[in-house]
Order: C-alpha cells, then structure tokens, then sequence
C-alpha cells in the first residue's frame, strides 16, 4: 500500500491542490499555436498599410454599394442570353480542367500510393506535386498565358496543374488505404501489377474517387470565376471584373454575383446529394 | 442471381456516367473553343519557356528586400483574417450546429450567413470591397476574412456535431447551464479539429491572398502584377520562388502541429 502511494506521482499545483488536468504535449502545442495567433493578428493590425483608408465612410459606402447590388441588380451592358453564355462558359472551363485533371492524377496517383509502387518514384511524384501545388493557380495561368497566348488554353492548362496536385493527394491517401489483404490475394494468383489496378484498386476505391472529383469541380468553377477576373481568361469572371472595374455598374455586378452564388449554391447541393448516395453509412452518422 | 443483377445494374451506371463526362467534356471544348492540339502543345513550350526565362538573377535578387516585406504583409493578412473569422465562426458554429443551438431561427440565421458568404468568390468580394475601401490592405483583409467565415462556420458545425452529442447530453442531466456546457465539454473536445480547419485556412487564404492582391494593388500578388506587366520575368521567377517558400513552411509548420494534437 506504502509502496503504491510511493510510485504514483501526483502533480499538484503551486498551493498544493491536485492538478485535474495534465499539461501533455497536445495541449501545450495547441496553447501555444492560439497563442502566436493572437499574437500574430496583433502584429497584423499594427502594420497594415491605412493609406486612403477612411474607415467609416468605406463602410457606409459598402453598406450602399451592396443595397444596390443585392436589391437593384439588373443587366445593362448584355442580355439575358449573354449572361447564360457566360456563365456556361466558366462551367466549360471548370469541367474541361477537372476531367483532365482526374485523368491525368489518376496515373500520377497510382505512381504516389505508397502500396502499388516503389518507394523513389512515390517521393519523386510528391515533391512535384508539392511544389506544383504551392504555387497558385493565378499565378500558373499568367506563365502559361506568355507560353499559350491568352485564352481558355492558358486557363485551363493553370487549373489543370492545380487540379492535378490536389487529385494526386487525395487520390493516392484512397488508395493506400485499400485492404492489403485484396491486394496480397491477387498477387498470389499471380496477377499482373495492372490486373490488381484494374481489378481490385480503382473498382473498390471508384466511389471515392468521384466524389473528390467532384469536389475538385465545385472549386474549379470558383478558380475558373477568379481566372476571369485576374488573368482575363473570359467567363462571367471577366464580366463581373469589367462590370466593377470600368464600367462602375453596381447593378449589373450585382446580377453577376448572384449568377455565380446560385450556380455555386446549386453544385453545393448536387455535391452533398452524392456525398449522402455514395456513402450512406458517412452521412446517418 | 440477385448479386448478378446488382453487377449489371452497377456496369450499366458507369458506362452511362461515363458517357455522360465525354458528352459534358465535348460540350466543354465546344464552347470555351478550346483547342485541344494548341492545348497539348502549350505544355512543353510552357515548360521550355520557364526554364529559360524564369530564372532568378543577380540583378532581380536586388529586388528581394522590396518583395519580402510586400510578402510579409500577405502572410499577415492571411493569418489576421482567419483568426478574426475563426473566433466569428465559433459563435455562428455553436449558433448553427444541432446540438448545441439556442433557437432555430438563430440556426437558419448562421447556416444562411455560412452559406451565403462561401458561396460568392473571394474575387467578387475584393472588387466589391475595392469600390469603397480603396486600394490598402485592409480591402484584402475584409474579402479574405468573410469568405473564411463561411468556410470556417461550416467546418466547425460539422466538427462540433460530430464530437460533442453524448457530453452534451450528460452533462445538460447534471444540470450544467449552456455557457459552462459550451465552455466544458464542447469547445474542448472539438478545439484539436477547429485549430486543424484553422491551420488550413492559412494556408489556403495565403494562395487566395495573392490572387486577390492583383485585383486590390497589395501585397506579393501587386508586386507579381508589376513585374509580370513589365516583363521583368527574373524578378517574377524571385517572387514565384518566395510565395513556394512560404507556403511551403507553413505547410510543414502545421503538418507537424497537427500530428501532435489530432
């Protein structure tokens, strides 16, 4: 009895009381982590550039600007059909980015799972995508705009690289988690490495595939709206630019910006549609 | 024979999925008059191009004082604007999530809210906010900060209903009053998930930072602008290279915080 109230060692606080929490490493890191937040955003408000800045009629201005925006909007400088034709052709970009995407992170995924391929090629593939990733998409749409001329090829070739990091990650944490037992069963029969690709690898992880896929497309077509605006690659993007920028139509920027909120809204809605069809049992908990 | 039906019935889906991609993918090119051989093309000349032009020189590391501290007010932003979101969203989250909501009409309120301000690009915010605020750094601040608070409202509802059920519930029978339940059960267990959504909104927001600087004139994305405008390609190579490093570290940084506290 002496002995076991002898090796137990009780923390207790300066005044003697037992401490009820213990101060582990988690806890520390995450103290520490809301702390340098605090700290940081401090810093932050201090050196910000005010220049120009007149707080309060800026907001009273917003205030305005977004009455008019949200209560008159209107079409001024195109129609109807203009405005559909816009905004299909930032669903076009979208779509033409994340099928190719898929695609081609398909292959490069196989190469990064870390149980259908050797242990050089998994990290040459990763350290690619880590730093293709890195980079933002605007700014891979404005090198390729020097390469390819500006156009929806220089738009979709920037998001497409975009796309391709990000599928490759998702898509090979999929496959590694597929259940080394199917994989080791095949090769016992004797399979090739494509046999167990084709077989047992995509068939088993499909579902998840489509949905990452098309969560890549639901945030393509908000890349392929600010592609428009800041790389001029056309689409209700550079409409929406043009409308705000030179033509200072609170209206028609106002009718821009709930074009783009109901399509959005509405990907939104098809993408937990699929979420809940595609894996029932996730979304009952 | 019923498992057979289900195969088919599985076989037949995808192959109309399929079909259904190629159709939505033609449509595509046909309307974007995307042109597939220029598009396949573009790629190795794009790869040729930056590897003879985007090359960091002598000359353009001259610039790099300029362009550190233009970077240094991106990363600032960034952070300030998702910690002032975040501690906006925990109250929306707690408003919004089904366990712990005061009033359904406060919960309608904060997933309207959530949903409302994710769903409009941060691009459409910084041309709005840029009308009125001008060109300084907080119009970057304020586009980046609303369009975090829907992402983040939405995370931390999913993050605080998927924790906080059973404590809840216990402790709501011991007679614990809604600030000390929030305050004792559902923030704690549900901080590690919110510093986590946290950490990759950082990381996100600063990519979104730069875009939004070319639209508003501040930060590295006004620097990129000016020299990328100029054709001065080394220094845009130099300022490339620094937004890499950057997101990056922070990468590593909160890949490592995370592996302690998950």
């Amino acid at each position: 009895m002496e002995a076991a109230s002898q090796s137990t060692y009780i923390k207790r606080k300066r005044d003697g009381r037992i401490r009820i929490k213990s101060g582990n490493k988690a806890e520390r890191v995450m103290q520490g982590t809301i702390l340098s937040f605090i700290i940081l955003t401090a810093i932050a408000f201090i050196i910000f550039d005010y220049s120009g800045l007149h707080l309060i009629s800026a907001v009273q201005e917003t205030m305005y600007n977004l009455y008019v925006m949200f209560l008159q909007p209107g079409l001024s400088h195109f129609g109807w059909g203009e405005a559909l034709f816009q905004v299909s052709m930032t669903l076009g970009l979208a779509v033409l980015s994340t099928v190719f995407g898929a695609v081609i992170a398909l292959f490069l995924a196989l190469m990064a799972a870390t149980n259908l391929s050797n242990k050089g090629l998994t990290k040459t593939v990763r350290i690619i995508v880590a730093f293709i990733r890195a980079v933002p998409t605007v700014l891979w749409v404005l090198i390729f705009a020097i390469a390819a001329g500006l156009g929806s090829e220089a738009a979709v070739l920037g998001m497409l690289f975009h796309s391709v990091a990000y599928l490759v990650k998702a898509f090979s944490e999929a496959f590694e988690e597929v259940d080394p037992g199917i994989i080791e069963a095949l090769r016992a029969t004797g399979s090739s490495w494509w046999h167990i690709v084709t077989h047992a690898v995509i068939p088993s992880t499909f579902t998840y595939l489509l949905s990452w896929t098309f969560l890549r497309f639901e945030i393509n077509f908000t890349v392929a709206v600010a592609m428009g605006a800041a790389a001029g690659a056309g689409g209700i993007g550079f409409e929406l630019f043009m409308a705000s920028g030179f033509y200072f139509d609170l209206r028609e920027v106002g009718f821009i910006t709930y074009a783009i909120l109901v399509v959005a809204i509405l990907l939104e809605i098809i993408s937990t549609q699929l979420k809940n069809r595609l894996f029932p049992a996730a979304a009952t908990q | 024979m019923k498992r057979e039906k289900e195969m088919k019935r599985k076989r037949w889906q995808t192959t109309i999925l399929l079909a259904v991609i190629i159709v939505v993918t033609y449509v595509s090119i046909a309307i974007t008059e995307f042109n597939v051989l220029t598009g396949i093309t573009a790629i190795p000349q794009a790869i040729g191009w930056m590897f003879s032009h985007l090359l960091i020189t002598q000359e353009s590391l001259a610039k790099l004082p300029s362009i550190l501290e233009k970077l240094n007010e991106t990363i600032f932003m960034s952070i300030a604007a998702t910690t002032t979101a975040a501690a906006v969203s925990i109250f929306l989250g707690l408003m919004g999530s089904k366990t712990t909501r005061v009033s359904n009409v406060l919960s309608v309120l904060a997933r309207f809210i959530a949903s409302f301000s994710r769903n409009i690009p941060v691009v459409a915010w910084a041309l709005i906010l840029l009308l009125s605020f001008g060109q300084n750094s907080m119009t970057g601040y304020l586009a980046l900060f609303v369009g975090t608070v829907g992402f983040l409202t939405r995370a931390f509802i999913e993050s605080i209903d998927e924790v906080s059920g059973s404590a809840v519930e216990a402790l709501t029978a011991t007679g614990a009053t809604y600030f000390q339940i929030v305050n004792k059960a559902v923030i704690p267990q549900s901080l590690p998930q919110m510093i986590s959504w946290i950490l990759f909104m950082i990381e996100t927001n600063i990519r979104s930072a730069t875009l939004v600087g070319i639209l508003t004139g501040t930060g590295i994305g006004y620097i990129f602008d000016l020299y990328y405008k100029t054709m001065d390609y080394n220094t845009v190579a130099l300022v490339t290279f620094t937004i890499v490093i950057t997101v990056i570290a922070i990468e590593m940084a909160s890949n490592y915080i995370r592996k302690v506290i998950l």
